[in-house]
């Protein structure tokens, strides 16, 4: 078996043999060998940087150029039956449709990012007044491509309106670690670096676009 | 059907000890889009590698406008290496040692495949303007007519680029479980109002130039060389770059310390094109130019299927690689990404890749390490999933 980063082997652990996957922002493809090589999954990629898809088409991933913002409306619904959004919600510009495609498209729907309620972040702001920057976040207010930060009771409230409903919520901490979480409880959204949710469309009430 | 070893070339050999390859002469007619039927008609094409026993390592390579079968060995008309010899060979991209690699002449066309410079039966003359119209679907119903005729049903691989990639989209769409793959290169699913206009600008060139005869010029024992050169000159400018261009002339004068102040060709971009005009009259026929231009101009996928292009490719299994460069400005990255999007809709297993490179269309054919590695990876892929050793 490969290693996978520690965020990553808990979204491929959610993942059955032989899924048909959709990896939404799938970067240079780590993810998505993993899933084709050790979940046989029928793997799709989708990924913003040409660069990376033609990486990834030479490892013989199939990848197209795209954009979360731009290209998910063309596909068509229930066909995936899981898609991933791995550390790519808060880059795009309208997370809202960006998640109703998501449940549209996917049976289920694999969403994970970083926590901005983290205590850490939550400090650096109060004490030093500045943006803060965290691991997860390196970048300076004016030039970071996370333009939609949300923190773990945020993002929780979005899938409610969506009307998507949460079958698991993983929080991450620091050093890797892992542990199931209420995504409603306090605790989480303060002690969380970040967070993996597994979604479905929910109960009769699928996103309507 | 009969096999030949000959195709029947249309001008005197001139590379002696040349593989001329095969030829399968169909004594069934092909029915064609234009309502009409050609027959009997022949077939010709070359082979690279060698057929596994279970015939499941076929590459088809389809060939653009000007090009023929003779992808990957010398021609024999010019001598000159094989059109994508960079590309098919053993231990290239397309690996003879791996695969079994088809070439076939469009029909059309005229190398050995039946187009309007052969002689109609019915008549004892050449077709000339007699030859039916033929659409780049007529010319993949022809190839799977051949493959037939090999014994060989599945397709691991079909690549081309430019009218290539037209036949790709069009073996995926008419023989979507025939096609195990399908890589189009620098493509469109129709051809666009300005690649029509730059065709009719050199389909009017050979049809002003009074040795075209009306189309019978074989009869009158001459051709219409100024015109077709004029054609291929013009279209030879479509295949660059701008930046290409200037990077390989810019402004240089050709043997020559200043102009000239007369219509000689002063500037090197010209001599190179009077040169690329010249080359081309002595291993093309200009109705074959006029035939095939016109099949690419009739090139419209979607139009086949209610206007949705996303329904040409419903329910297929093919795996695609849609592969388009930065600085072809004939058949653009957009124009290939609308594939992608249609073959994404129809939820298809599709790559898209775009190659950053100033080489313009000619890209395809000329050593792009990108390409390359991009075609060896989607190829390993899809061989090992189909136990290709």
């Amino acid at each position: 078996m490969r290693s996978l980063r520690p965020d990553l082997a808990i979204i491929a652990d959610m993942i059955p043999d032989g899924a048909r996957v959709l990896d939404v922002g799938c970067g240079d493809g780590e993810l998505l060998e993993y899933l084709v090589a050790e979940k046989h999954a029928d793997g799709r990629g989708v990924e913003l940087s040409q660069q990376n898809v033609n990486a990834c088409v030479a490892r013989g991933l199939s990848v197209v150029q795209g954009d979360a913002d731009a290209d998910l409306s063309e596909y068509p619904s229930h066909v995936f039956d899981i898609v991933i959004l791995s550390q790519t919600i808060q880059a795009t510009r309208a997370p809202r449709t960006v998640l109703q495609h998501l449940l549209r498209i996917g049976k289920r729907t694999i969403v994970s990012f970083p926590n901005i309620g983290h205590w850490k972040v939550r400090l650096a702001l109060l004490l030093k007044g500045r943006m803060p920057h965290t691991a997860a976040l390196g970048y300076a207010w004016y030039d970071t491509p996370n333009i939609h930060l949300c923190t773990i009771s945020d993002f929780t409230a979005l899938v409610r309106e969506t009307g998507g409903s949460i079958e698991r919520a993983i929080a991450l901490s620091e050093e890797g670690s892992t542990h199931a979480m209420q995504p409603d409880a306090w605790g989480p959204n303060l002690l969380a670096e970040g967070a993996i949710f597994l979604l479905s469309a929910g109960g009769g009430t699928r996103a309507v676009l | 059907m009969a096999e030949t070893g000959n195709p029947r070339f249309l001008r005197p050999i001139s590379a002696p000890g040349a593989d001329i390859g095969r030829a399968i002469t169909f004594d069934a007619p092909l029915a064609l889009d234009a309502a009409r039927t050609l027959g009997p008609f022949t077939v010709a094409y070359m082979s690279y590698g060698a057929l596994n026993a279970a015939k499941s390592n076929v590459v088809l390579v389809c060939h653009a406008l000007s090009l023929d079968q003779f992808a990957a060995s010398p021609n024999p008309m010019t001598g000159k290496p094989g059109w994508w010899d960079v590309m098919i060979g053993p231990g290239k991209p397309i690996d003879t040692d791996r695969y079994f690699v088809l070439c076939a002449n469009v029909i059309g066309g005229c190398m050995g495949s039946t187009g309007p410079a052969e002689v109609d039966p019915s008549t004892g003359n050449p077709y000339g303007l007699s030859f039916p119209l033929v659409t780049v679907r007529d010319m993949v119903r022809a190839q799977a007519m051949l493959l037939d005729a090999l014994g060989i049903q599945k397709i691991l691989c079909v690549i081309g680029g430019s009218m290539g990639g037209m036949q790709v989209l069009q073996w995926a769409a008419s023989y979507p479980e025939r096609v195990v793959s399908a890589v189009p290169i620098a493509t469109a699913a129709r051809h666009s109002a300005q690649n029509i206009a730059f065709h009719e600008v050199g389909r009017q060139a050979i049809m002003a130039d009074p040795d075209w005869c009306g189309g019978a010029y074989q009869l009158k024992d001459t051709q219409p060389a100024k015109g077709l050169a004029v054609a291929r000159m013009a279209a030879h400018i479509t295949y660059l770059s701008e930046a290409a261009l200037q990077r390989k002339f810019g402004r240089n004068l050709q043997n020559r310390e200043s102009v000239s102040f007369a219509f000689r060709p002063d500037f090197q971009i010209e001599s190179y094109l009077h040169h690329q005009g010249m080359t081309f009259v002595d291993r093309f026929d200009a109705n074959s130019y006029l035939y095939i231009t016109r099949a690419m101009d009739y090139f419209d996928l979607a139009a086949d299927y209610g206007g949705v292009l996303a329904d040409a490719f419903r329910g297929a299994q093919t795996r695609f690689c849609i592969i388009s460069f930065t600085s072809d400005w004939l058949f653009p990255t957009v124009e290939n990404k609308k594939i992608a999007h249609a073959l994404n809709a129809a939820a298809a297993n599709v790559s898209f890749v775009e190659i950053d490179t100033d080489r313009g269309h000619d890209a395809f054919l000329l050593d792009e390490p990108e390409m390359f590695s991009t075609i060896r990876g989607f190829l390993n892929s899809v061989a090992a999933s189909r136990g290709v050793e």
